[in-house]
């Protein structure tokens, strides 16, 4: 009995000893950020154990919000969403930039991404994957579709899909002309342009089939064509490309708009030193790789592309020929209230007839 | 000393349910009812007032937005009336023993599957290239595919289908309570199938009809996936505006007063429907 006693106390022992190691890396990301196939190597090579929990931005923001900051230990919101929403609500902690390999990083995208997310000197962010929105369209059907206002023409009238979400207020802003980002901090010059698409969504509203939520239900419009035109992220036009040649990501004449996922840390997040390994381990060049095929997306990651199959390089080269990629408008950080004033146009544009 | 055992035991019997109300209903509204009241003035400024309910009366958008969904959801309420009577009445009275659970069992076997496939259901059927408008196009009655989603109609299909077991069930407790001497007494008093039913069936049957009535109604009133599903770009519902201003808008504030409105003026229709039907909530829930 006794020896039984001593066994299993020892066993007990042994088992907390390697739970204060190993951690519970509680990641909350997109779809396709973190493959099955990275976590099982990232926890055979660590000891961490994670577990993925896929969100939005929006979401991510609004779940750290209910709980302030706890719930989860590494975030990857994009990087307009830091700033304003630490403003607000606190829900992220600093990193320490001494515990991320930086070396793993392109350094202008790493520059870029702290300068954004940097707050009473701190930095709150470093970059992950980056991709833009655009135009998807089936090139046949669609020809004439080359900026997003070309959305409204008769010719593709009822067969055009959008998100009603702020990336198409920003995208129509840009085709009408206006640059909401120069306005983002003057309220009264982003409620002007805000106003003047307005009324061209509701002018348009006739075209639309149906506003998208999720990608796959635009991809799946566009595959059956129901949906011949419409607004949407590079990735899911390339991964219909390879069903269908003649659908494809466009970049619009105004500029495709880019974002870039980050890294941060919730506020209240427990396994600090899982997250940091994690950013560490997925930013090498051959698992950036990997995570590329799985979301479709390029990374960060320094040399990160090289692994990445031809038929994707392909695709991108020819939605993206050099003039588009120095067109592309990168989102500033969004000021702490602005979306108070989108969300109203949002809502005016949804219930008009 | 009976007494005392007898409070206890009381209590005890009590006390899931007190918890139940306290921890799940009661504490979160109060907590509800505190953001809502708090005004938004700055970053992290916050000023207590009912501005964020002021908002709903001054904006037409907002209300206009209310009048519709409940205006649908009273439509809904009355075609699953319609549409369930017929067969609460056919379960209850024409059939017997196994037909009779067969039956049941055929309206309760959808609600087997969550509502999100449930409502995919529908979009595979409606859709521009879905089966009924292939089957259309295939028999010849039209010549170019036809879109049935994105409308008000779409909405009101799957807010009846969502809801018809939620009618049939209470319609055919208080049915099968009717005696059937009693239908053959008013044939035998010179009663004809319409008057039978407008005075003996429908009076006997209100109880079922009112409680089927609410909860069918507060169902779609507060449904969220199926209007915004099949609704499309048309798809202005309460609970939509609800949550995107919680997710999508990060304001917190008027989502609570939209929730509090939602609660209050519903409880509203529901207190305005028992007086016109004459009925009291006692009499309703009691049988």
């Amino acid at each position: 009995m006794n020896f039984k006693y001593t066994c299993s106390a020892l066993a007990i022992l042994a088992m907390s000893a390697s739970a204060a190691n190993a951690e519970t890396l509680r990641l909350l990301t997109w779809g396709g950020y973190a493959p099955e196939a990275v976590i099982e190597k990232f926890e055979a090579e660590t000891g961490h154990k994670v577990e993925v929990t896929k969100s939005n931005n929006e979401e991510m923001v609004a779940k750290l919000r209910a709980t302030n900051g706890g719930g989860f230990d590494l975030i990857q919101p994009s990087q307009d969403r830091i700033a304003g929403a630490q403003e607000e609500f606190g829900i992220y902690k600093p990193l320490d930039l001494s515990k991320i390999d930086t070396n793993l990083f392109i350094d202008s995208m790493l520059e870029a991404t702290k300068g954004n997310t940097m707050m009473d000197g701190k930095v709150f962010a470093v970059p992950h994957v980056w991709g833009t929105s655009g135009l998807v369209v089936n090139t046949k059907m669609a020809g004439s579709v080359k900026d997003y206002t070309d959305l409204c023409n008769a010719d593709v009238a009822g067969k055009v899909s959008y998100r009603l979400k702020r990336p198409t207020l920003i995208g129509f802003a840009f085709a009408m002309g206006m640059d909401p980002f120069a306005a983002y901090g003057d309220a009264d010059a982003y409620q002007g342009i805000l106003d003047k698409v307005e009324a061209k969504l509701i002018e348009c509203k006739a075209n639309v089939k149906t506003y998208w939520d999720g990608g796959d239900e635009i991809k799946n419009l566009l595959r059956s064509g129901e949906v011949i035109a419409s607004m949407a992220w590079d990735t899911g036009g390339w991964q219909l490309n390879a069903d269908n040649a003649d659908i494809n990501f466009v970049a619009p004449a105004s500029g495709a708009l880019g974002w870039i996922d980050t890294f941060a840390l919730p506020s209240r997040g427990r396994a600090d030193e899982a997250a940091y390994a994690w950013i560490n381990f997925v930013m090498q060049p051959e698992i950036a790789a990997m995570i590329t095929s799985e979301a479709g997306n390029f990374t960060a990651s320094k040399g990160g592309d090289a692994g990445v199959d031809d038929a994707l390089k392909a695709r991108y080269q020819t939605s993206f020929p050099q003039e588009a990629v120095d067109n592309i408008k990168w989102y500033p950080a969004v000021p702490a209230g602005l979306e108070a004033l989108e969300g109203a146009v949002l809502d005016r544009v949804n219930a008009a007839q | 000393m009976t007494s005392d055992k007898s409070k206890l035991g009381f209590f005890l019997l009590l006390s899931p349910l007190l918890l139940w109300l306290m921890t799940l209903i009661i504490l979160p509204h109060v907590g509800m009812f505190f953001v809502s009241i708090s005004e938004k003035v700055g970053v992290r400024q916050y000023e207590t007032g009912f501005g964020n309910y002021a908002v709903f009366f001054n904006e037409p958008l907002y209300w206009n937005t209310f009048a519709r969904t409940a205006y649908m959801s009273i439509a809904a309420t009355f075609l699953t009336l319609m549409i369930g009577f017929p067969i609460a009445y056919y379960i209850a009275k024409l059939t017997k023993g196994r037909t009779k659970t067969t039956l049941f069992l055929m309206c309760l076997i959808p609600f087997w599957v969550s509502e999100l496939v449930r409502t995919f259901g529908w979009m595979i059927l409606l859709r521009e290239t879905g089966v009924v408008s292939n089957f259309l196009q295939y028999i010849g009655l039209v010549d170019g595919p036809i879109e049935f989603l994105y409308n008000d109609a779409a909405i009101m299909t799957g807010l009846v289908y969502t809801s018809m077991l939620f009618m049939v069930v209470p319609l055919v407790t208080t049915l099968d309570s009717l005696d059937d001497s009693l239908i053959e007494a008013s044939y035998d008093l010179g009663g004809n199938g319409y008057t039978i039913l407008r005075e003996i069936i429908i009076p006997h049957a209100m109880p079922g009809i009112v409680s089927g009535c609410i909860v069918v109604f507060m169902l779609s009133l507060g449904n969220y996936l199926t209007p915004i599903l099949l609704g499309g770009k048309d798809s202005l519902w309460f609970t939509g505006l609800i949550y995107s201003q919680f997710i999508t808008r990060f304001n917190w504030e008027l989502g609570s007063a939209f929730g509090f409105l939602l609660l209050g003026l519903s409880s509203l229709i529901v207190f305005v429907g028992l007086k016109l039907s004459r009925q009291s909530l006692t009499e309703t829930m009691g049988r």
